[in-house]
């Protein structure tokens, strides 16, 4: 049996709106294996969102519409698969966690209900089991009283508490793979340190993960291999070691060193990247970071780079890896 | 009264604190019922003290709810404080009247997290950047000479003037709030959260900006946020927030080189450092309970991982030790 889990090839998404048309996903392909966890990073607007819903078909259509490319999960083309089959892969096989909790929990529903709800939907279990099973979830993700947190409306909750629910929910169907979509990021860090080890607790069960985030520090406390995105592109992708250690992309270079680490030393100025984030809008021919990048050459202004490879598994997008006699990877 | 210009230096000619807090305490009463009967109090401010000196940084650091944009808004008076006493340059805030308060403000000025929210969006970036002046008078020439002159300063371009705030980016509308706070010549700038919604590789070009500010009009920041990585950055000292109290207040290089409080241990502890060390879930428990009923003792001694007996019925000492530095914390009584 093939070890690929999900494989996305050259997925293109766009997006129509009042000021124009655009691609927020231009034309990306990335593989998740069974077992792996993958972090997918990039600034506000880089497109990873829009990459994570189009997996589960959620883009919310109009303005965005999948353009191109394929979706392979367990054999499966899901962009092309019935709804019927769609829905019953959503919620159980592919589980998503989102960044804000209290709008992904039906706020009129106590979370005992909604537990049930998804359980029975996907599951031949009467109500009784249905409410002990999701009741023991509780318990595992470290909620206490889980008995009485059943008939809880979400709003009496803590973000915290609310994130530990959406990750019972997320997991007690035993998926193939969890798409998490910035789970921490609106939480406080001695919460977020408690989630990352539910987390990885809870991937024992072999789960592969798609680990969205725009921190660097959550990469490296979760994932095994990072791919970076960067104006509606992948610029780099590589196994952890590759990207802290010998990033190649000068966009990846300056991210790692713009992280605000401890400074030990006092205070002092920061490594920035100058410029911005073009508009999607308005992006330029050739390199999407030639405006931005210190090593821009003539090529750069001209074609869009493609995935060199440096070595095995390891790529950027960028005439710096070209070394000529290779050809560009997937 | 209020002079027009501060005096930079103390009657005997030593500098003083510019802003002095001292046992300040905000509480928010809690109403129930028909007939609104007093519940007992939400103390978001609870017995805060801290200096900050001209050309001084002072980071607040601590998790949601713990009280510290609190703490920025009742400065600013824009909470009535409870007890205790705000001293700006040895005027007292608290006493001051209204008139009086609003010819201080012109020191005081405040950048928040969401520039979107605290820009008029029915104001061009001229009119925004100038309002202010013209409030005090301090408009000499064209207002348009003054707005190109203040963009130019926090790295805007003059084609900025006459466009509207949702045409910029998040670092570029916080570009605007950091000219606009600077228009009116503030001795101490608020800054609460001003970073944390913006994305890393133009974070650090905003945190850049507040630091070159800093040097060429020898501003002092009070900089509020959940973020130590980014504190550490900017911070001269800090001062580490725990349900409405400062557990620990030190040297930035001090706290976070060698934290002795166990919560600022755990809130660095549980930073993810790229390239470091994997987190330890397990020196963090639960979560910050509610400041409407604080624990008895030590506040932190449900959370906390060294905690003794009487930790659970005493409050904590205050231990003062050398470089300004104190703890709050019966490990060190």
């Amino acid at each position: 049996m093939n070890n690929q889990l999900l494989d996305i090839r050259n997925l293109s998404v766009r997006f129509d709106t009042d000021e124009g048309a655009f691609n927020a996903v231009d034309d990306i392909s990335l593989h998740i294996d069974r077992g792996e966890s993958v972090g997918l990073v990039g600034e506000s607007g880089c497109g990873k969102s829009v990459t994570a819903l189009a997996i589960t078909r959620l883009i919310p259509s109009p303005p965005g519409h999948i353009e191109s490319g394929q979706v392979i999960f367990e054999e499966h083309d899901l962009l092309r698969l019935k709804p019927s089959a769609l829905r019953n892969i959503r919620g159980a096989s592919i589980s998503m966690i989102f960044q804000e909790p209290h709008s992904a929990l039906s706020p009129l529903h106590r979370i005992g209900r909604q537990m049930i709800e998804a359980i029975r939907f996907h599951r031949e279990m009467s109500k009784t089991a249905a409410w002990e099973y999701a009741r023991d979830w509780l318990s595992k993700v470290g909620i206490a009283d889980a008995e009485e947190r059943m008939y809880a409306y979400p709003f009496q909750l803590s973000g915290g508490m609310q994130q530990r629910i959406m990750i019972a929910m997320a997991l007690m169907l035993s998926p193939a793979l969890v798409i998490a979509d910035e789970p921490t990021t609106a939480l406080d860090v001695t919460t977020q340190a408690q989630i990352f080890s539910l987390i990885r607790d809870m991937k024992e069960n072999d789960a592969s993960l798609l680990l969205i985030t725009h921190d660097m520090g959550v990469v490296w406390e979760m994932c095994d291999r990072v791919v970076v995105m960067y104006a509606s592109r992948i610029v780099e992708y590589g196994a952890l070691n590759d990207i802290f250690v010998n990033p190649v992309h000068p966009y990846t270079i300056g991210l790692l060193k713009a992280i605000p680490t401890l400074a030990v030393g006092g205070k002092g100025r920061l490594a920035a990247i100058p410029g911005q984030v073009p508009s999607p809008l308005a992006y330029p021919k050739g390199c999407n970071f030639q405006d931005r990048c210190e090593h821009v050459s003539d090529r750069c202004l001209q074609d869009n780079p493609a995935l060199f490879e440096i070595n095995t598994g390891h790529a950027a997008a960028c005439v710096l890896a070209d070394k000529g006699d290779i050809t560009p990877a997937g | 009264m209020i002079p027009e210009t501060i005096n930079h230096a103390g009657a005997n000619g030593e500098e003083n604190p510019l802003l002095e807090v001292i046992d300040l305490k905000t509480w928010f009463p809690i109403k129930r019922g028909l007939f609104s009967i007093g519940a007992g109090n939400v103390r978001a401010v609870d017995g805060v003290s801290f200096t900050i000196n001209r050309n001084e940084t002072l980071g607040l650091v601590g998790e949601s709810g713990c009280g510290k944009t609190t703490l920025g808004r009742t400065l600013l008076q824009l909470e009535k404080a409870s007890g205790g006493e705000i001293l700006f340059n040895g005027v007292s805030i608290p006493s001051l009247g209204r008139r009086e308060m609003n010819r201080l403000r012109r020191h005081i000025q405040v950048i928040f997290q969401d520039p979107l929210s605290s820009l008029n969006p029915r104001m061009n970036v001229m009119d925004i950047v100038t309002e202010g002046l013209v409030q005090f008078g301090m408009i000499e020439g064209s207002r348009q000479e003054h707005a190109a002159r203040l963009l130019q300063e926090v790295g805007l371009g003059r084609d900025a003037i006459h466009r509207w705030p949702h045409e910029f980016s998040g670092g570029q509308r916080q570009r605007i709030s950091i000219a606009r706070a600077l228009s009116l010549k503030p001795d101490l700038i608020i800054c609460d959260e001003a970073v944390s919604a913006l994305d890393v590789s133009v974070q650090a070009q905003v945190i850049n900006l507040l630091l070159k500010l800093q040097e060429s009009h020898r501003l002092s920041y009070l900089f509020i946020s959940h973020d130590v990585s980014v504190v550490s950055n900017i911070a001269d000292r800090v001062a580490v927030m725990y349900l409405g109290q400062i557990v620990e207040i030190g040297n930035a290089a001090d706290i976070i080189g060698n934290p002795m409080h166990p919560y600022t241990r755990v809130l660095i502890a549980a930073v993810p450092v790229a390239g470091g060390k994997r987190i330890d879930a397990h020196i963090v428990r639960g979560e910050a309970p509610s400041p409407a009923s604080p624990p008895e003792g030590c506040r932190f001694h449900p959370r906390c991982p060294e905690v003794m007996a009487h930790c659970k019925q005493m409050p904590p000492p205050v231990t003062t030790l050398e470089n300004g530095r104190m703890v709050m914390c019966h490990l060190y009584g």
